[in-house]
């Protein structure tokens, strides 16, 4: 049911009757003269929500979120107005919000804003979109993993399974003329399973999802492996031991435990916290931070993963930028905003939660890139530490530096063997040295599933994190095993 | 507003038209503004007027749920079309339905949750506020050389809630946030912290200069943090800690965390599962305080609930759906979402003992005061706590140097338990409230 010749532009000039001409005049409004930059940004959001447990599908939910936000920047400030009744009455009043912060500033005299260097991609092209597929073969898909991850292992109670789908259509009219939009799908299955024995119950979780097809689940066998994924971990943990605390050598296996990356430099990293220079990062630029097998991008140009854009929430074309190069710092990531005051390049950074939020400098696909050691040759490199294969989320302070992730599946490694689970522990360490105790390298770089989403300052967005196998010789086990 | 609760009408007519038997409609407009200063100068401003419909059908036992931010009415059809679409693929549960028409809040009180006067709030004083806020954190001290702003949010809210009972109810809600975030910086090594106020009346926010140098003290006092060694020691919750810890004591007696199975409180009714000294309540009807609503998201009355009185678990948080489920009666907990009902604490707190803070601090020979906790290390399942922590060390009864870079773990079974003193220095700064506390024993993982 997909009309194929639906763009953006077409979508809310349609819907709304709002002219390009018009676009121009309300900005021009906003900007007046002393602002620098600004913009218009339209957003329609469909979500649905299907979810199962008990063994049936009882909950389903649908929502649809519209409305349409005027911004305008005069040095480092920002003014900005939105409405969710999308008028050009609305807008004006928008533009007159957005406008009250130019008008405050003395200075005038334009500061140039970085030009967009290509064309926008077309990363996720689909046919239908997930939010368009019938409620009926998604509750089917549901019920088919209830019954995968039962017949799992008997000791397999409980059963939870969602699916998510959103489609967004997004339109952003910049200073420079240019207008430009986007059509987003995004699909995340979510698996969550209780296994007991006796008196021991434990959960294991699991899930994926990208921008893209629904049908996409159904190949590959992914979602049945979601659903195995998701009861393995729970019998696993049946028999998992208290995790040990203190400083031990660490080995992260590869996918999902990227989430290192993200929390330890990934934020550090961001424009505006470097801009202020308020990060543990700020000014470093050009020194080492990590050993020098390690190189860290962050790449939002990915075919179909959740963290990809065709373009960034401000219309400039995502890419690929390098944040570490052989362990030296090379590059910040940005929005407008801070790279005009930094006077560096745009990357395609600047994303927003929706149009009730301000741009802000985030991540979209941050990895690692593969070295070339044998993953079975890490975990036999160390005598007495940690394996580490799958983690819930993490947080930092980008201003000291010090960040958190918490596994959710780990095991002991003793004498190079791999031997008993461990129960989840978090894992502490400091962003700017962690990464210059990564001794080994593996060659086995996977990206995550597909279920990663990063918060920062209440904005939530999707992102993706990878890594090959890596050791890190020494980082705080936050146990309660002495 | 008379036009909310004509459409709200006109759309349960619609539903019930096409076969739905019950229905309910929440209607949430909201008009908020955002002031952001950072080095005396504006940062950004925001100001925004949303409107938001939630829907939800039943088809006898079978229920879907949606929302819009879109009003015009050929999308209000389409949402209804729809919503009874999946409301009827869905399958049946017993237990779902909207509660007893009896059971309906008789008449809305008025609990003091608006403040109307400052509407009239302009652009200008609320930059003012802000900037004396944050100046009172950069003139506090030298050492504090940065800032990540401070910042005033600003809600007015109005909620009409309307179901096939006939039920229409409606109250409003204002509140205002102001916070401060200085970085202090000595040698080249910086701290960031924050402090903040919260209040439904604009009179009642703290005064900005207490909230800047508040905020300044506290990054200050991190300055020269250092690891300490792997240990099992007291740990001493500051008042937000303990209200963090609070927060995963609502989650794990919430009905949804019960009936699921999914909470270490399975099955715990009646039973010991703290110390003597904790009595936890959930009270929704608190005059003024921010997590007071006169009726729930369902049209229930809200009411006061002890959840645990000297260290028994006395009562579960519950909605209409997870009382009927575990075969007891709804506290009046429901809140609305996107997904539809919830269970919500309202305003959750610990009951005040008798020590004062620096009694319990002077009671530590050797331990730690924490004041932050990062991460989400907490199984609600199992009772496994492990978090990143950040804190003063206590040494002899007296706070000594920062410490960071280290975790506390234990499990929560076990450090209820053990909350062995009780402060006497509540303080509502929120939803969830709680003195300060003292764990007899955790396990604090560092070099």
């Amino acid at each position: 049911m997909t009309d194929t010749s639906l763009t953006p532009q077409r979508f809310f000039s349609e819907k709304f009757g709002i002219a390009k001409e018009s676009l121009g005049r309300i900005l021009g409004g906003a900007l007046g003269k002393a602002a620098d930059d600004g913009d218009i940004y339209f957003e329609y959001l469909v979500g649905e929500s299907i979810s199962l447990e008990d063994g049936v599908v009882k909950k389903a939910s649908k929502s649809i979120s519209q409305g349409a936000g005027v911004r305008a920047m005069a040095e480092s400030r920002t003014g900005y107005g939105y409405s969710d009744d999308i008028t050009i009455e609305n807008l004006a009043l928008a533009a007159r919000t957005a406008h009250a912060i130019a008008s405050e500033t003395n200075k005038s005299g334009a500061l140039a804003v970085g030009q967009a260097a290509q064309t926008p991609h077309d990363l996720y092209p689909v046919h239908t979109f997930p939010t368009d597929v019938p409620a009926e073969a998604k509750i089917d898909l549901l019920l088919q993993i209830d019954r995968i991850a039962r017949a799992y292992d008997p000791r397999i109670t409980k059963v939870f399974a969602s699916l998510g789908s959103t489609q967004k259509i997004v339109l952003v009219a910049t200073a420079e003329g240019l207008v430009v939009g986007d059509i987003l799908p995004l699909v995340r299955l979510s698996v969550s399973c209780i296994a007991e024995d006796g008196s021991n119950r434990q959960t294991g979780s699991h899930g994926g999802g990208g921008r893209y097809e629904f049908t996409t689940l159904l190949a590959d066998n992914r979602f049945e492996h979601f659903a195995r994924e998701a009861a393995r971990q729970a019998i696993v943990n049946l028999d998992a031991v208290e995790a040990p605390a203190g400083y031990f050598d660490v080995v992260l296996g590869p996918g999902w435990p990227g989430v290192l990356l993200h929390e330890a430099i990934g934020h550090g990293l961001e424009g505006d916290f470097n801009r202020k220079k308020v990060s543990a990062f700020s000014g470093r630029i050009g020194e080492r931070v990590a050993a020098p097998t390690v190189t860290v991008v962050d790449d939002g140009t990915l075919p179909g993963r959740r963290g990809s854009l065709n373009v960034d929430d401000e219309g400039t074309p995502t890419g690929r930028t390098v944040l570490i190069e052989n362990g030296i710092l090379r590059g910040y990531l940005q929005d407008r905003l801070n790279a005009r005051l930094m006077g560096l390049p745009l990357t395609g950074n600047g994303r927003r939660e929706s149009y009730a939020h301000i741009p802000m400098p985030r991540m979209t696909n941050t990895f690692m890139l593969a070295g070339e050691s044998d993953p079975e040759d890490i975990i036999r490199s160390v005598k007495h530490g940690l394996y580490a294969v799958n983690f819930g989320g993490g947080q930092v302070d980008i201003t000291n530096g010090k960040f958190v992730f918490s596994a959710s599946e780990a095991y002991l490694i003793e004498d190079g063997k791999v031997t008993r689970p461990v129960k989840g522990a978090t894992l502490i360490g400091n962003g700017p040295d962690v990464l210059t105790r990564v001794s080994m390298v593996g060659n086995d770089l996977q990206l995550d599933e597909g279920v990663g989403t990063c918060g920062k300052d209440g904005q939530s967005v999707p992102v993706g994190v990878g890594l090959p196998t890596i050791r890190v010789d020494g980082m705080t086990v936050g146990g309660t095993q002495r | 507003m008379g036009i909310e609760h004509e459409l709200a009408r006109d759309l349960l007519a619609k539903v019930r038209r096409q076969g739905a038997t019950e229905a309910d409609i929440l209607v949430v407009e909201t008009d908020s503004s955002s002031t952001q200063v950072r080095l005396r100068d504006i940062e950004s401003l925001k100001s925004a007027q949303e409107r938001r419909l939630h829907l939800r059908v039943m088809f006898g036992h079978s229920a879907a749920a949606t929302s819009t931010s879109d009003f015009s009415m050929q999308a209000l059809d389409r949402l209804v079309d729809e919503t009874c679409t999946l409301g009827r693929a869905t399958a049946s549960d017993d237990y779902l339905g909207l509660p007893n028409a009896e059971s309906m809040v008789a008449s809305v009180p008025d609990l003091g949750l608006f403040d109307e006067a400052a509407q009239a709030l302009d652009v200008d004083e609320k930059i003012a506020l802000v900037q004396r806020a944050e100046a009172a954190a950069l003139d506090y001290d030298p050492r504090i050389t940065n800032s990540e702003g401070a910042g005033l949010d600003t809600h007015f809210s109005q909620i009409i809630y309307a179901n096939t009972h006939g039920f229409v109810g409606e109250y409003r809600t204002s509140s205002f946030n102001l916070a401060v975030s200085p970085i202090a910086e000595v040698g080249g090594a910086m701290q960031r912290d924050s402090w903040y106020g919260v209040s439904r009346h604009f009179k009642h926010l703290e005064d900005p200069e207490v909230i800047g140098t508040t905020a300044a003290k506290r990054a200050l006092r991190r300055l020269g943090a250092r690891k300490i060694p792997t240990q099992e020691a007291p740990v001493v919750f500051d008042p937000e800690m303990a209200a963090s810890l609070l927060r995963t004591l609502a989650g794990a007696v919430s009905g949804t965390s019960i009936y699921r199975g999914s909470s270490f409180l399975l099955n715990r009714l009646g039973q010991q599962i703290a110390a003597e000294a904790v009595t936890v309540i959930d009270d929704g009807t608190i005059p003024g305080a921010l997590g007071s609503r006169p009726f729930d998201g369902e049209g229930l009355p809200t009411r006061r609930t002890v959840v645990v009185e000297h260290g028994v678990l006395q009562s579960y948080l519950l909605d209409t759906y997870c009382a009927r489920r575990l075969g007891l009666i709804s506290t009046g907990n429901a809140a609305r979402d996107a997904a539809g009902i919830s269970v919500g604490a309202a305003n959750f707190y610990l009951v005040p003992g008798t020590s004062t803070p620096d009694e319990i601090i002077g009671s530590v020979k050797s331990g730690l005061y924490l004041t932050e906790l990062i991460g989400f290390g907490v199984n609600l399942l199992t009772g496994d706590y492990s978090r990143g922590a950040v804190g003063l060390w206590i040494e002899n009864g007296e706070l000594t140097y920062p410490v960071e870079e280290i975790t506390i773990a234990g499990n929560l079974n076990d450090m209820l338990r053990h909350i062995d003193m009780v402060g006497n220095d509540l303080v509502f700064r929120g939803r969830t409230a709680a003195p300060t506390l003292k764990i007899g024993r955790m396990t604090i993982a560092g070099n």
